[in-house]
């Protein structure tokens, strides 16, 4: 740990977005624009069952009498859904057995993206379901998986070879009608990731997804879907890079979790989607459905997040406390810097008896950023004894960004026991001064003191992620202060 | 090694330094007293660096170097270090990930090789033994939550991991009990060489009588007023600054 510390330090000397290249892969794209037949052309070209195709157009119809929500504390250009392309596949269709059949552009692709594509990495126990635009190329460790029964795939394969368990569950967390942007993600979703846990498994090793929109003007509308059957637990990780463009891009993906009776799933986030330049050009719009509904009792759902990148992020994942002594949990990071606006937090709804929430926030803010953590914690009436705590900090970078908490209570039992702590703070003159004189220059000196902030978050992540997420915080913040 | 010019400093419009003139070579030990507010700790941030204080006279030469046109890290980096008044607090960085992140910074200044992670814990066990620092301390955060002895043993504790050419001692003896006073003298002691030098900025004689310093100043008003051995500071214990005060207006 403490070597792979020093060369974050080390790697920091590097200025710009890491991942802003992009990869000339033949693409077979439609056509920009939105309506029914692109709909039923994205099902067909995926070889959907009937119900999928009912279930996207029924979305489709319902997103059509919707409206784009009201952006609380975020600043955002109307998007134009007409301009933008829906759906775009890599053209040699890779249907393949061995690394060796990758396109060697891809392999590049994910080599720049530091995916554990290869065979040692794949060694250190990483199953990887990489996803590049809209087709998910490859998934590795599949076997191993299956010996256990657990199913890793892509969510179009998942609609194929397993369409009772995808019927049953997908919409069951994130009805196609919940909000604007899953009704267009159910839609048009175009890929994403399936996993199934059976009842008493264990899941011998974290599953990973890595996301990246590749293609101007996609917007890409990942589908992910977790099913955790009773006594089972997984631990899930998804990381996100975008490469630089002028123009902004919509990411509007949707995750489910359902954990029955005493299953577990741990829900990792680190997302570094281009944020835009220092002007405030270009980036990703980043507008996420995330839920997760403890159905099981003694069941528990753990989100962690950390979030560098992306212009505009809206993304609220959440907990919905069905069984009875459930328990939802949310770490997050959320980092700003120049131009970004983030609006982000969690909801906890607690429905069942003796449920428990926990909530963890750190927001840091640089530039001329806005960081806001928007919180919601719902006790309903029969919810006895539920209890929640939050804690929710901001670290300020300078005198030009802002920081705002909102949490929201709506508690409908007086046996429940809510708790809210919130902090404000600013990295002190003399904390850095301090470190100077030891020897550490600024900028490492805010990493450090930024990367001491965020521990308690941090430490929830998988070894590999940490590190991956202490690097991340690190670069965004270069030249944030001096 | 430290050579100080007629060196004037303000803050807030306010001039605290007032004309300073100072020389230390290696080997030696100087002990800077004085009335409180007369300018002590602000000379030791003016030399490390803080750039609170604005410099509006004068020179400082350090080893050669002109001191004043280094950055604050830089400064450490060629090998000043200054023991904190008030050692700042830093949350949820580990002392171990803060101490191993100076030390390489120095190192690769210097372009020497930085330490491999057992080199580096070896040499942790081993300077925790010279100043006698709980391990406990090492494994918390930044001065979180230590009682302000334990703050300024763990500013002993740095001095020896970083092994610097000047140190700055500001009141490090302020606060210890009699145990950690010797322990701390001790360290101080044994970190002694022909080729380094401290400055102990202090109130009490006490503190010298474990330390011996080859010359005594009194700061007052922003000078140094008087200038003499070891014996100074015996004076000042039994008489106070009074006497000093008298000989400066008559
Ligand atoms: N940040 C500051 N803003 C305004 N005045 C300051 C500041 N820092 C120091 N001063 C003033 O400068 C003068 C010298 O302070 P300094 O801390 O150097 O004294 P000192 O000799 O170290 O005193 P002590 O023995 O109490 O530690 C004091 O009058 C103090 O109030
Ligand atoms: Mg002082």
């Amino acid at each position: 740990m403490a070597s792979e510390q020093d060369k974050l330090l080390e790697e920091v000397t590097n200025r710009e977005y890491q991942y802003g290249f992009h990869s000339d892969i033949e693409m077979d794209a439609l056509p920009k624009g939105l309506n029914e037949d692109v709909v039923r052309e994205i099902s067909r070209r995926k070889n959907e069952p009937e119900f999928m195709l009912e279930f996207r157009l029924a979305a489709y119809r319902n997103w059509l009498k919707m409206e784009s929500p009201e952006w609380a504390h975020l600043k955002i250009a109307p998007i134009d859904f007409q301009d933008m392309i829906y759906y775009a596949a890599p053209k040699k269709k890779p249907q393949l057995d061995s690394l060796d059949d990758v396109d060697p552009e891809l392999r590049a692709t994910f080599d720049k993206l530091g995916i554990p594509l290869d065979e040692q990495k794949i060694l250190s126990g990483v199953a990887v379901d990489a996803i590049i635009d809209s087709v998910s190329v490859k998934t590795t460790f599949r076997e191993t998986l299956a010996e256990k029964g657990v199913i890793f795939c892509s969510i179009s394969e998942a609609i194929r070879e397993y369409p009772d368990l995808v019927k049953k569950y997908l919409g069951s967390v994130v009805p196609p009608g919940d909000n604007f942007f899953a009704a267009l993600n159910s839609a048009v979703f175009s890929d994403g990731s399936f996993v199934f846990i059976p009842k008493g498994v264990r899941c011998p090793m974290e599953l990973s997804s890595y996301f990246r929109i590749n293609a101007l003007n996609t917007g890409q509308f990942e589908r992910t879907l977790i099913v955790a059957e009773d006594d089972s637990y997984v631990s899930y990780l998804e990381g996100c890079t975008a490469p630089m463009r002028d123009e902004n891009q919509l990411h509007a993906a949707v995750v489910e979790i359902v954990t029955l009776d005493r299953a577990e799933v741990k829900y990792s986030t680190v997302q570094n989607w281009y944020p835009g330049d220092k002007n405030g050009k270009g980036g990703i719009y980043n507008f996420v459905t995330k839920r997760g509904m403890c159905k099981g009792d003694y069941s528990k759902i753990s989100w962690t997040q950390v979030e560098t990148g992306s212009a505009i992020t809206w993304k609220y994942p959440s907990c919905v406390l069905m069984g009875d002594n459930t328990v939802g949990e949310f770490y997050s990071v959320a980092l700003t810097n120049n131009y970004q606006q983030a609006d982000t937090g969690t909801k906890m709804i607690h429905l069942g008896k003796n449920t428990r929430s926990l909530i963890v926030s750190k927001g840091i803010s640089a530039g001329k950023s806005q960081n806001s953590y928007r919180g919601l914690v719902k006790v309903s009436k029969r919810a006895d004894n539920a209890r929640n705590f939050s804690q929710c900090d901001s670290l300020l970078l300078g005198d030009k960004c802002g920081a705002h908490t909102f949490p929201y209570l709506e508690i409908n039992n007086s046996s429940a026991k809510v708790e809210h702590e919130a902090t404000t703070s600013k990295i002190g003159e003399d904390q850095i001064f301090y470190c100077n004189q030891r020897g550490i220059d600024t900028e490492d000196a805010v990493g450090l003191i930024v990367n001491g902030y965020v521990k308690e978050v941090i430490n929830q992540l998988p070894m590999e992620f940490a590190v991956e997420a202490q690097k991340l915080l690190q670069i965004s913040l270069e030249g944030s202060v001096g | 090694m430290l050579k100080i010019r007629n060196l004037h400093a303000m803050i807030d419009g306010k001039e605290i330094l007032r004309g300073i003139n100072l020389d230390i070579k290696a080997g030696e030990i100087h002990a800077i007293m004085g009335p409180n507010g007369s300018g002590k700790s602000t000379l030791a941030s003016v030399l490390t660096g803080n750039e609170a204080f604005e410099v509006v006279e004068g020179t400082v030469e350090f080893n050669g170097k002109d001191l004043l046109d280094l950055s604050p890290e830089d400064r450490a980096r060629e090998g000043l270090f200054l023991s904190f008044q008030y050692p700042v607090e830093i949350p949820g960085v580990s002392m171990t990930n803060f101490m191993r992140t100076a030390l390489n910074e120095q190192k690769k200044y210097r372009g020497e090789d930085v330490l491999s992670a057992s080199d580096f814990l070896k040499l942790m066990r081993d300077r925790k033994n010279l100043v006698d620092i709980d391990s406990d301390l090492t494994n918390r955060s930044v001065n979180e939550g230590f009682s302000g002895g334990e703050k300024k043993k763990n500013e002993i504790f740095q001095m020896a991991m970083l092994d610097p050419k000047l140190a700055i001692l500001d009141e490090t003896d302020s606060g210890l009990d009699i145990d950690a006073l010797r322990i701390v003298a001790n360290g101080v002691n044994k970190l002694r060489r022909p080729d380094n030098a401290t400055i102990l900025i202090t109130h009490y004689q006490r503190l010298l009588d474990y330390i011996i310093p080859d010359h005594v100043h009194v700061l007052y008003n922003g000078r140094i007023v008087k200038s003499a051995g070891k014996e100074l500071a015996h004076k000042l214990e039994e008489n106070g600054y009074d006497w000093i005060k008298k000989e400066l207006v008559g």
